[in-house]
This record gives C-alpha cells, sequence and structure tokens, in this order.
C-alpha cells in the first residue's frame, strides 16, 4: 500500500500532489514537465518536500508532522532512474550486489533469479560501459530489485531508448511486475506504457494530481483529454482468450459475452489479456454493417458524448459493462443521431490491436 | 667515463630527493584528497577563503612562503617550539623540513586535479549509491574516490614533480645543508656556484631528466591501466 501526499516547491516549480493506491503497479503519468519526477525525488528521499506524508507498505518514510524524514539510504525504495546510473567501474555483478557489500542490505531472492528473470545472465562480468540502452536499464532494475525494496521506483525507465530497444524490455517489466511482490511506482509520459503496465492511474498536470484511480476507469475519463493527449486518448478491455485460429493467425477474446478477434501473435488459449483501444481505432455504426472489413462489431450502448467545439468528438460506450472509447468528427456523431442511452455497434479493426496494445493481464489479487 | 660516476655526495642528493619526494606525497596526497572532495562537493561559508589559502603558494613568491615558514615552523618560531617542547619535533634544518616546504608548495598543484576529477564524478551515481543503501563514507570510498583515480595520480606526479624541483622554500626555510636539505635542485645550484663544478651540474641534471622521465613513463602507464579499470575503453 503506497500513500503520497506532498506539497513543496523546487526551483519555483510547486508541487501539491496527493494519491493512494493498493499493491501493484501504480502509474504516474503526465506530460513531461508536469512534476512526476519531483514527486518521484520526493518519495525516494532525494528531495524534501515542505510538508506532508509519504507511506509506504505501513511504514512512514517522511512526516512532516512528527518532523520525520528518512534519508533515502534508509527508504529501501529500488529507485530505477531514466539514466540507468550504474556504476561504470564496476561489473555488472559487481552493480547488481552492490546494495548487498556497499548498503549491507539483504535481498529476499537470490542473485540467479532475479539475472534469470531479466535475462542477464551473460552480462555478469562485463563493464556497463559495453552494455546497449536496453541491457543498461535491465541491469538497473536487477540491482534495485536485489537492494531489498519495500516499493520499486521506476523514473521513466524506457524514456531514453528508441522503440526496438523499448519493445525489448516491456515483456521484461510484464514479468517484473507481476512477480515483483512489492508495490511498484512507474513513472511515464507514455500512455501506452502506462495502460500495459498499471493498475492504478495517476494523472499528473502542473504539479498536482488531477486524479487517481483504477487503470480502466481513468482512461474511459473523457474529461482529462489535455493531460492524457488526445491523440492517444484509449480504453482497456479485458477478456480471455478462448479460441486460436491458426489457418487466419487469429486470436478470439471473450470480453465478458461478445467476441472479439485480433491477430493472434504469441497468445494462448486461457490467457487472460488486456487490450488497449485507440478512441480513433474505433467507429460507430447504427447496425451490424454489410460487406464491410472490419472484423469486430460489438453491441454497446452510449454513456456520454463530450461537448466540443472542434471537429472531433469522443464517445464513451459501455461494452459487456466495460468501457470503450470512440473518437469520430461531430459532424458524424450528429448524422447518426448519436444521443447517451442509444444502442450502437463499435467497430474495431483487428489490425489495430497490435502486440504493443496488449499485456497479459495483471493478477486480479494485484488489483486490491 | 669517470665523469658519469656518481659521486658519494651526489647519490646522498639524489636519495634525499627521492625521500623528500616520497614524504611529500605520503603526507599530502591523503589531505589532498580530504580538501579537494570538500571543495568540489560542499558549498559552505569559508569555501572561498578556503580554496585561497590552498592556492597561495601557487602565486606568493617562493622565497616568501620559505620565509613564513621559517617564522613559524623555525627554532624560534611559535610552531616550532610548540612542537619541539610538546612532541620532540623539528622541521628546523633537516629533510622533514625540506619535505614540509616541498609539501606546502605543491599542494595546490596535487589538489587541483584531483578537485577536478571529483566534479567530473556525476553526483548522480552518489544518490543512486545511496538509494542501494551506502552510506556517505562507503559511497566516497567505493565510487567516488576509485572514479576520481586518475585525477589523483595527476596530482601526485604534479606534486612530485614539484617536490623534486622546490628550490626557493626549501633554501629559505632550511638551508643548503649536504645529507639533510641539499636535495638534487640545490647541489645543482651549488654545483655552478662551485669552480669546476661544471661536470657534476651536468651529472645532476642527467639525474634530474632521468626521474622526471621515469616518474611521467610510470604515471602513463597507471594511467592507461585505470582507464581500462573504470570502464572507459570496455567496448
Amino acid at each position: 500500500m503506497l500513500e503520497v501526499e506532498v506539497k513543496g516547491s523546487v526551483g519555483g516549480f510547486h508541487i501539491d500532489a496527493a494519491f493512494a493506491s493498493e499493491a501493484g503497479v501504480t502509474a504516474l503519468f503526465g506530460q513531461s514537465g508536469a512534476g512526476k519526477s519531483t514527486i518521484t525525488n520526493m518519495i525516494a528521499g532525494l528531495v524534501t518536500p515542505a510538508s506532508g506524508r509519504i507511506v509506504v507498505d505501513g511504514q512512514i518514510l517522511f512526516d512532516s508532522a512528527s518532523s520525520l524524514n528518512l534519508p533515502a539510504r534508509d527508504r529501501r525504495i529500488g529507485h530505477v532512474f531514466q539514466d540507468a546510473r550504474l556504476f561504470p567501474h564496476l561489473s555488472v555483478r559487481n552493480n547488481l550486489t552492490f546494495a548487498h557489500w556497499a548498503g549491507r542490505r539483504h535481498p529476499k531472492r537470490p542473485l540467479a533469479e532475479v539475472v534469470e528473470l531479466l535475462g542477464i545472465s551473460h552480462l555478469l562480468d562485463r563493464k556497463p560501459g559495453g552494455l546497449s540502452g536496453g541491457e543498461k536499464q535491465r541491469v538497473a532494475i536487477g540491482r534495485a530489485l536485489l537492494s531489498d525494496p519495500r516499493l520499486l521506483l521506476m523514473d521513466e525507465p524506457l524514456a531514453s531508448l528508441d522503440q526496438a530497444r523499448k519493445s525489448d524490455i516491456l515483456p521484461y517489466l510484464d514479468r517484473v511486475g507481476e512477480d515483483a511482490g512489492i508495490p511498484i511506482v512507474y513513472v511515464s509520459h507514455a500512455l501506452e506504457e502506462v495502460a500495459r503496465l498499471s493498475q492504478t492511474l495517476v494523472i499528473v498536470s502542473q504539479g498536482s494530481v488531477l486524479a487517481f484511480g483504477p487503470v480502466a476507469d481513468m482512461l474511459a475519463r473523457t474529461d482529462l483529454g489535455r493531460a492524457t493527449g488526445r491523440h492517444e486518448a484509449s480504453a482497456l478491455l479485458s477478456g480471455k482468450v478462448v479460441a486460436i485460429d491458426k489457418h487466419w493467425g487469429l486470436a478470439s477474446i471473450d470480453m465478458g459475452g461478445q467476441i472479439i478477434q485480433v491477430p493472434a501473435l504469441d497468445t494462448a488459449i486461457g490467457e487472460d489479456i488486456r487490450l488497449r483501444i485507440r478512441a480513433r481505432d474505433v467507429a460507430i455504426a447504427l447496425g451490424r454493417p454489410e460487406g464491410l472489413s472490419i472484423r469486430n462489431a460489438l453491441h454497446g450502448t452510449i454513456k456520454s458524448i463530450t461537448d466540443e467545439t472542434g471537429p472531433y468528438t469522443e464517445i464513451l460506450s459501455a461494452v459487456d459493462g466495460q468501457l470503450l472509447r470512440a473518437r469520430l468528427t461531430r459532424a458524424s456523431a450528429a448524422d447518426l443521431g448519436l444521443v447517451p442511452g442509444k444502442a450502437v455497434t463499435l467497430l474495431i479493426k483487428s489490425v489495430a490491436i497490435d502486440r504493443r496494445q496488449r499485456t497479459p493481464a495483471p493478477r486480479k489479487s494485484a488489483q486490491g | 667515463m669517470d665523469q658519469f660516476h656518481l659521486q658519494p655526495h651526489e647519490w646522498e642528493a639524489l636519495a634525499l630527493t627521492l625521500r623528500v619526494g616520497a614524504a611529500t606525497l605520503a603526507v599530502a596526497i591523503p589531505l589532498a584528497i580530504a580538501v579537494a572532495y570538500i571543495l568540489a562537493r560542499f558549498r559552505f561559508p569559508g569555501h572561498g577563503t578556503l580554496n585561497a589559502v590552498v592556492h597561495m603558494p601557487l602565486v606568493l613568491p617562493p622565497v616568501v612562503t620559505g620565509y613564513l615558514l621559517l617564522l613559524a615552523f623555525g627554532p624560534k618560531g611559535p610552531v616550532g617550539v610548540f612542537l619541539q617542547n610538546t612532541f620532540g619535533i623539528s622541521f628546523a634544518f633537516n629533510w622533514t623540513g625540506a619535505a614540509l616546504a616541498a609539501g606546502i608548495m605543491a599542494f595546490p598543484l596535487i589538489v587541483r586535479p584531483i578537485r577536478l576529477a571529483f566534479e567530473a564524478v556525476d553526483p548522480k551515481l552518489e544518490e543512486a549509491a545511496a538509494s542501494l543503501g551506502a552510506r556517505k563514507l562507503v559511497t566516497f570510498v567505493v565510487i567516488s574516490l576509485p572514479l576520481a583515480l586518475p585525477g589523483i595520480l595527476s596530482g601526485a606526479i604534479l606534486g612530485f614533480a614539484k617536490a623534486m624541483g622546490e628550490f626557493g622554500a626549501t633554501i629559505t626555510f632550511v638551508s643548503n645543508i649536504p645529507g639533510e636539505t641539499r636535495t638534487l635542485a640545490l647541489a645543482l645550484y651549488t654545483a655552478t656556484q662551485t669552480p669546476e663544478g661544471d661536470p657534476i651540474a651536468f651529472r645532476l641534471t642527467i639525474i634530474a631528466a632521468i626521474v622526471a622521465f621515469g616518474a611521467l613513463f610510470a604515471s602513463e602507464i597507471m594511467a592507461r591501466r585505470l582507464k581500462r579499470r573504470l570502464g572507459a575503453s570496455d567496448a
């Protein structure tokens, strides 16, 4: 459990943020310069808030009311920095075990297990200087995991990597999130990463928290468009893989009644899966259209329509209890006579749901 | 060939010079590391003053420094009297005095590269070490100090060179006593002041060149090894 309430100014920038979350991955999401890093540094103990309270797992790390301020070295927070910050003169092995031999921490997980989890066993005897960006970041994550942390704090760990490297490392992050056994705070300005990895989403804007809550609820909120970025507006659908058509390479996913088909890629039958569906990939029809290439047509009911003046409008629909966002032109919405409560068919192109838009569903227990 | 054979008192000058150089480094390097780290990492009232005091010997005429040392540490100086009465130590007119003079003259030259090296160590690495539970002293010993080693090596070689060649402060403070304070530089000067001293001056010049070259060569090799150890050329 994580409880953060911090106020303070750093270099003229004012922070006033409060949020709480249960176990699992909590994403701190916001545009660059929103104050995410400052809040992160306050949690880590690198920046002292003027006032507030930070509690992790029942342990008070900072509390201005009782003048308690644990120094960074005693907070037991596994901090993964954007720039990895590996010690250049030490081998990968000595970097990984640094907390043990220099910080007197006693990691509960053996080195071999963490090395295996992150796929870095072949790097142990190398120096950080020769590693690729993705390898460095994996070593940095391993080093943090091996510091016996009560919280893993990941500050934009993918921001300095190119797209190919990000795709390399994301599966490892999925695994870390699944079996770290400790809460994780994941800082990012990429909605794609956040939607994939987190259970709780905290939206940060101009030094304060706009909203926080379960990630699917947050993404479905059309009022947070400015903070999340319109282009990336999306919704999360959870389902179970019920069939795989090898011939056509498609997987059928049961969304709680209705079936959606997506490219099978490496999914397996029975797997719980989470799909991120961007609002701009969803179209709306009044009935099931004929002679159309789009394979997914879901029945839903319109819940709300944003009142906008530009060319676009956002429509939030309920599909079997889950929420789906669609971004249409205002003209289309008017032509079809869309109003809240109206039954519609939501069309989703299967190809829009590629590997980057899906992730194994986080365990239910982690949902809190 | 006879003129290339060192006379006993020339051996003596060489041995004394090496001893003064070694003693200077042994005492000045740890002190310089502490001062350099403080100057590089901390901002406090008196920061500028400390910096100025450290650099003083660089800008003062060496004779002035030597004279000040004589006033303070000489047989009648307050510090000299105190040390003599309390610990029975005297810097006056013996080789330890020569080492003290050399050390003070060399100190700014030793501090400077070490300070630059500490400034080049990313403080973010120290933050990372703290997040992994390392105390400040541990972080200093296992992160900052090893990463600053190339700078410490440069400081050492500069300091040794300065200690070897130090003249003005030494002759003013501890005079020019054969076997006690007559280092190579002083011996060479003495030779030039002596009729028929040219062959001696010539031999001493060659020795000085060999020692200097040797020190430079050794430091170059160590610098390369360090660079490899620190992972700079690891590809």
